[in-house]
């Protein structure tokens, strides 16, 4: 059988090779390419065969579970009797969607954490450009120095700067409370108006670093001439970096910004632990993502989840679409 | 993105020992490269103050929160609350690291162990299914290669919230629900890695060697085997370095997909103190501080250590 199969696609693939390689043996043919060709093809089998584990992983764990979202989303699990019955499972078509769009709680959450993204996103572009700028002004043995010290952040794994930072807000356990005192400022860093600030403060402290690396590494590679040349003609460092370094930037700025965005959108870490110090201002139904967590495994309602699911992966879709189009027209 | 912009790119996130060139093979270079660096790039005067004293401030912001980190897990509970959290107290960290690694009957341990024992597995699989996949699409030439390329990109527009639901049932069918391997086998098939693996194997590995290897008589698997894998080594360690790191901080994966605590990862097992705060008998504030710490100097240390391959990562992922 697989024998066969190995045969049909030799065939199918010999004339393809043949006339890939016509062109290098020089007129050569007959018999002799025939089984060169064939011997070429079954080494390129064996080597594709390489990628079959990754293949057979990725359709089991990413293409499976993507098809299983579309079909969950079009079912409705309900109970009969007084809910202790045997779950059915009902075709209802685009229902869920229906349900979803009409969700209050989830347009809700969905414009905190846009409104969030706007606001945080660029803030966080601002600092680490600025940061970046300023390590790239320094001499490099400082710059070295410094460097290993702002990338701290970065190597702190997310929970623990979560965790962290809600201690260090906490008027309990926490200094900043303290320090804040002593100019006469109060502060209630887990108040409803208080509260993305405070998440904000803490996402643009963990990806400073990254977004800092990555600009500063596109900084290094700008030729040094330039600067040079408008020094000569009387710049000064300041109007060098406006006009010649973030200029330069704006493809670095325009990925980072972009992943940031996406990564803000799904925000659901950061909000959990919140909602373990302060409940009564962070809901179940914070952020779409907490949503999902929540219908999906504490109200129980998969089917349900996995349609917020995709809503929000299309909103994802679109907005990275949408900003994508943007700065490329920015660009050309 | 096409790909004619992205080989360039490998070869100079590759060699990152570039930036310090041998003394003996390059001397001139050395000698005029760092007066070119002062005179064309470095801000004079008082301009050069300011700058200082900005990276002064971002130094503190970036280090603060670690310093506090580190202040507050030698404290003992009492001191926590009344001494002042930039400064040291009474010096008591062995006290709070015994607490912690005693309470539950040592559970803080076991967490350790199981985050380890997950992000070594996971990563080593990853690595070698990765780095197959990638040479075999980087170097062969057959029907469905621009197929995988085409989901392997396109995999990369999935925002993960999506996975989450879906895989939950899918696992509670198979079975795997609540096991290791529900921490192990999902993560083994990214399709990331598979993309750094195959842009690097396509600079790293001469067609005429594995051609050579071939008239010598191996076979396609051994020249793999015995020749790309060895070729591909900074690929691997970048690869599996940053999926070490990913899986030692992920976070809403176990947390939906194991229930029983003796199979958390650490921080799910500090989530799930931190949840219960103080309203338990025990004050697990501290527990949480000390862990937290302790769960982050091992990563630290990695990254450090381990800097050109995250790094070459890190660039390699701002290109995607």
């Amino acid at each position: 059988m697989t024998a066969t199969i190995q045969a049909a696609t030799k065939r199918r693939r010999s004339p393809r090779g043949n006339t890939t390689r016509k062109k290098n043996s020089g007129g050569m043919d007959g018999p002799a390419l025939r089984a060169r060709s064939g011997w070429r093809v079954k080494q390129d089998l064996k080597g594709a065969s390489l990628s079959l584990p990754f293949l057979l992983g990725f359709a089991l764990f990413t293409l499976v579970p993507v098809a299983m979202a579309l079909k969950e989303s079009v079912f409705a699990t309900k109970t009969s009797g007084l809910g202790f019955g045997k779950a059915t499972s009902t075709f209802v078509g685009f229902d869920n969607f229906a349900e979803a769009l009409a969700d209050t709680s989830f347009w809700a959450g969905m414009f905190r954490v846009f409104i969030y993204a706007i606001i945080v996103v660029p803030l966080g572009q601002l600092v680490s450009l600025a940061m970046a700028l300023v390590l790239d002004g320094v001499r490099r043995r400082v710059a070295a120095r410094f460097r290993i010290v702002l990338l701290l952040p970065y190597m702190v794994p997310g929970l623990v700067a979560t965790m962290v930072w809600i201690f260090l807000y906490s008027p309990v356990v926490g200094p900043l409370s303290d320090f804040l005192q002593v100019f006469g400022v109060q502060v209630n860093f887990f108040a409803g108006n208080t509260i993305w600030s405070s998440i904000g403060n803490l996402a643009i402290w963990g990806g400073i670093g990254f977004n800092m690396l990555i600009m500063y590494g596109s900084l290094q590679s700008i030729p040094h001439e330039i600067f040079e040349a408008a020094r000569i003609d009387g710049a000064g460092e300041l109007r060098i970096a406006m006009d010649i370094k973030v200029p330069f930037l704006r493809g670095s700025l325009v990925l980072t910004s972009l992943l940031a965005i996406i990564g803000t959108l799904q925000i659901f870490n950061e909000p959990l632990l919140f909602r373990a110090v302060t409940p009564e201002t962070i809901t179940k139904d914070f952020t779409p993502a907490m949503m999902i967590y929540n219908q999906a495994f504490q109200v129980g309602n998969i089917n349900y989840a996995t349609a917020l699911s995709i809503v929000l992966g299309v909103v994802v879709g679109i907005v990275s679409t949408i900003i994508y189009r943007f700065t490329n027209r920015i660009e050309s | 993105m096409t790909q004619a912009s992205l080989r360039p790119a490998v070869s100079g996130t590759v060699p990152e020992g570039a930036d310090t060139p041998h003394p003996a093979r390059f001397p001139r270079k050395r000698r005029r490269n760092p007066n070119v660096q002062r005179s064309a790039n470095e801000a004079v005067g008082v301009s050069r103050w300011v700058m200082l004293g900005i990276l002064a401030f971002l130094a503190i912001y970036s280090a603060g929160p670690l310093w506090w980190l580190i202040v507050a897990s030698t404290k003992s509970k009492e001191e926590l609350y009344t001494t002042n959290g930039m400064w040291f107290g009474e010096f008591s960290l062995l006290d709070t690291l015994s607490d912690l690694f005693t309470y539950q009957d040592g559970i803080f341990a076991r967490w350790l162990w199981n985050t380890v024992v997950y992000a070594t597995l996971g990563s080593v699989g990853l690595t070698l299914v990765a780095l197959a996949a990638g040479y075999a699409i980087a170097k062969y030439r057959y029907l469905g290669r621009g197929f995988t390329m085409g989901l392997i990109i396109g995999s990369f527009l999935i925002p993960g919230t999506l996975m989450i639901v879906p895989s939950f049932v899918l696992f509670t069918q198979m079975g795997i629900y609540d096991t290791i391997w529900a921490m192990i086998l999902p993560g083994m098939f990214g399709s990331f890695s598979v993309y750094l693996a195959k842009v690097y194997a396509e600079g790293a590995v001469p067609s005429e060697l594995m051609e050579a290897a071939r008239i010598d008589g191996a076979g396609e698997y051994r020249i793999f085997f015995s020749l790309g894998l060895r070729l591909m080594t900074t690929a691997g360690a970048t690869i599996f370095l940053l999926h070490f790191v990913a899986s030692w901080n992920t976070f809403m994966w176990p947390l939906v997909f194991l229930k029983g605590a003796d199979k958390w990862p650490v921080m799910l097992g500090l989530y799930s103190w931190l949840e219960r705060g103080t309203d338990s008998q025990y004050d697990l504030t501290g527990l949480v501080i000390t862990g937290s710490l302790v769960s982050t100097i091992p990563m630290i240390v990695l990254m450090i250590a381990m800097q050109r391959y995250w790094r070459s990562g890190v660039t390699m992922g701002s290109l995607k």
